[in-house]
């Protein structure tokens, strides 16, 4: 890899809370390896604070949560907020599972970018995410930079 | 200060994520990767490294998870890189060591990171040299490397760590014989995991066996590969383990083993560095051109390499 070319995405797919329905998120993880993504499984039982833990030390670019339990409501937005809290808001937060369609907006207003449910194609889950950690690493290359140009005029005052 | 500095500096005063994102500068090779690798290494010192080897599912990352409750308990931070192959055609990976090492989710002295092959073969990344000097400038005491359970493969973990384990279990029989070549010869200490299975006697005898004749051929500085069993899942033997390890760490000081072995493998990292920069620097040199020229033989692969090699000066 020439320094500069891109790595592959880093994902965390995480199951929080005691649901032990598993399958949901073993066929995502297949699903993004296959396309290409490095995936970290952290099993069952995490609570929010290990899974934002995985995530800080294992440096991802995302954390996909899965929940078939109908806990998502307070689980999702804690795991949200506490890599806010670490300084790492930049982590795209998404899900899946049973989650009802009224839930959406109240989910994405708490950091959660998107909720996939059952029966959605695997390939449309790959397809957001790739354009959705493209869309972000835009957004904060850009912001690097207008903060090197910062710095810059600063040293030169 | 450059926010390379600023990095290396919060990794030195050992906060985790910072440690994480220096080791993503460092494998992804992003640029900035290379002061920040220098300015680590000149400031840390060297710690014991513990590489495991061994077949797919014989227990190494379970193995792991037992091996820093050890060490916890003595005290150390612990520090763990878990490697695991890529796909060749996808490029993707499943990264699934840290499913099986759970039980220190919560301890600010335990830093765990799977990293993939990223199309290497040998069982390990190119640039995990570089993710070991981030561990050791963070301040970790016992460093522990995971390799891919790829058999045969394997050999290079010899040249990332001091102490190697090569875990296998009662099941694999016969198998070990044919294990024997390059694997045995890279083994400090061999592990019969998975002891509350049937059959832990015969493989332990099978392998004492095995390694005796080794033995015979290249005694490794006067040390005697053991061959112990363990029991990842109950914890029986872990304990023994531990000092085994300890008494290996302590024959490489009193035997001089120890700078032997950290020579090589700054040898291998210094090779695997030149072979990765000349070979990116001189392929930018080889065009279309050039390939057409080859295939109306007006010209030979060896003779068209050599005068890339030389015209690369200028770069
Ligand atoms: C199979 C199943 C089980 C199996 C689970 C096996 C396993 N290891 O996973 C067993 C039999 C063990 C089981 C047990 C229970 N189950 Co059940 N189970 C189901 C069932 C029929 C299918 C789930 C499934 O595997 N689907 C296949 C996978 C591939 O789909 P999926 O998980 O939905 O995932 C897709 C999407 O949701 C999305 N997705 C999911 N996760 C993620 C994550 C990310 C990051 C992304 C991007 C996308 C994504 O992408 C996937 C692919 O499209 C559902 C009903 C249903 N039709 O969904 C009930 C269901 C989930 N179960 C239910 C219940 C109540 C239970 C039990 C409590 C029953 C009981 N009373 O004992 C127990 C609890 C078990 C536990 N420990 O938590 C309820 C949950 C109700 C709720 N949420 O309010 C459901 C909805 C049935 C119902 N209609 O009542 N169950
Ligand atoms: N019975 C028994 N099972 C064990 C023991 N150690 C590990 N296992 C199980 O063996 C399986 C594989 O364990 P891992 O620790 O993932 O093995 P590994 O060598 O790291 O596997 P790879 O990284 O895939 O090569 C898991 O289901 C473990 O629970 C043991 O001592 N006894
Ligand atoms: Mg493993």
């Amino acid at each position: 890899m020439v320094e500069g070319t891109a790595s592959p995405y880093r994902i965390l797919i995480a199951k929080p809370g005691l649901d032990g329905h598993d399958r949901g998120a073993k066929v995502i993880v297949r699903a993004l390896r296959d396309a290409g993504f490095e995936v970290i499984y952290t099993g069952i039982r995490q609570t929010p604070e290990m899974i934002a833990r995985a995530a800080i030390q294992e440096d991802v670019d995302a954390v996909g949560l899965s929940l078939l339990s109908g806990a998502h409501m307070t689980l999702f937005p804690r795991v949200a907020s506490l890599l806010k809290e670490e300084g790492l808001g930049d982590i795209l937060v998404f899900g899946g599972g049973i989650i009802p369609d009224e839930d959406f907006p109240l989910l994405r207003k708490k950091g959660i970018d998107r909720v996939f449910g059952p029966g959605t194609s695997l390939q449309s889950i790959v397809d957001y995410l790739k354009e959705a950690l493209a869309r972000r690493k835009q957004a904060t290359d850009g912001k690097s930079k207008a903060r090197k140009i910062k710095e810059g005029a600063k040293a030169a005052k | 200060m450059s926010d390379i500095r600023r990095l290396a500096r919060r990794v030195e005063g050992g906060d985790l994520s910072a440690v994480a994102r220096a080791i993503s500068f460092v494998v992804d090779e992003r640029p900035g990767s290379e002061e920040l690798s220098s300015e680590l290494y000149r400031r840390s010192s060297s710690v014991h490294k513990v590489g495991l080897a061994g077949p797919p599912g014989s227990g190494k990352s379970t193995l792991t998870g037992r091996l820093i409750s050890y060490w916890r308990g003595q005290g150390l931070k612990v520090g763990v890189l878990a490697v695991d192959p890529s796909s060749p055609v996808s490029g993707g990976a499943f990264l699934g060591d840290r499913l099986r090492i759970q039980d220190h989710a919560g301890d600010p002295c335990v830093y765990i990171r799977s990293l993939a092959t990223r199309g290497r073969v040998g069982g390990l990344t190119p640039t995990i040299f570089g993710a070991i000097h981030v561990l050791e400038a963070a301040g970790f005491q016992k460093i522990l490397v995971e390799t891919v359970g790829v058999g045969q493969d394997e050999v290079e973990v010899a040249h990332a760590a001091d102490t190697v384990l090569y875990v296998v279990t009662p099941g694999l029989g016969d198998e070990i014989q044919a294990l024997k070549a390059g694997i045995m010869e890279i083994g400090d200490i061999f592990v019969v995991n998975k002891a509350d299975l049937q059959g832990k006697d015969k493989a332990v005898a099978d392998l004492r066996r095995a390694l005796a004749i080794g033995a015979e051929a290249s005694p490794a500085g006067g040390w005697a590969a053991p061959v112990l069993a363990t029991s990842a899942l109950t914890g029986e033997g872990i304990a023994a383990l531990g000092e085994m390890i300890e008494r290996h760490q302590d024959h490489l000081d009193s035997s001089g083993q120890r700078s032997r072995r950290l020579k090589d493998q700054l040898r291998a990292e210094v090779s695997l560095y030149l072979a990765r920069r000349i070979s990116r620097s001189v392929e930018k040199r080889l065009t279309e051109r050039h390939l057409s020229a080859l295939v109306e033989r007006k010209t030979d692969p060896v003779t068209l390499g050599h005068e890339l090699l030389d015209a690369r000066g200028g770069a």
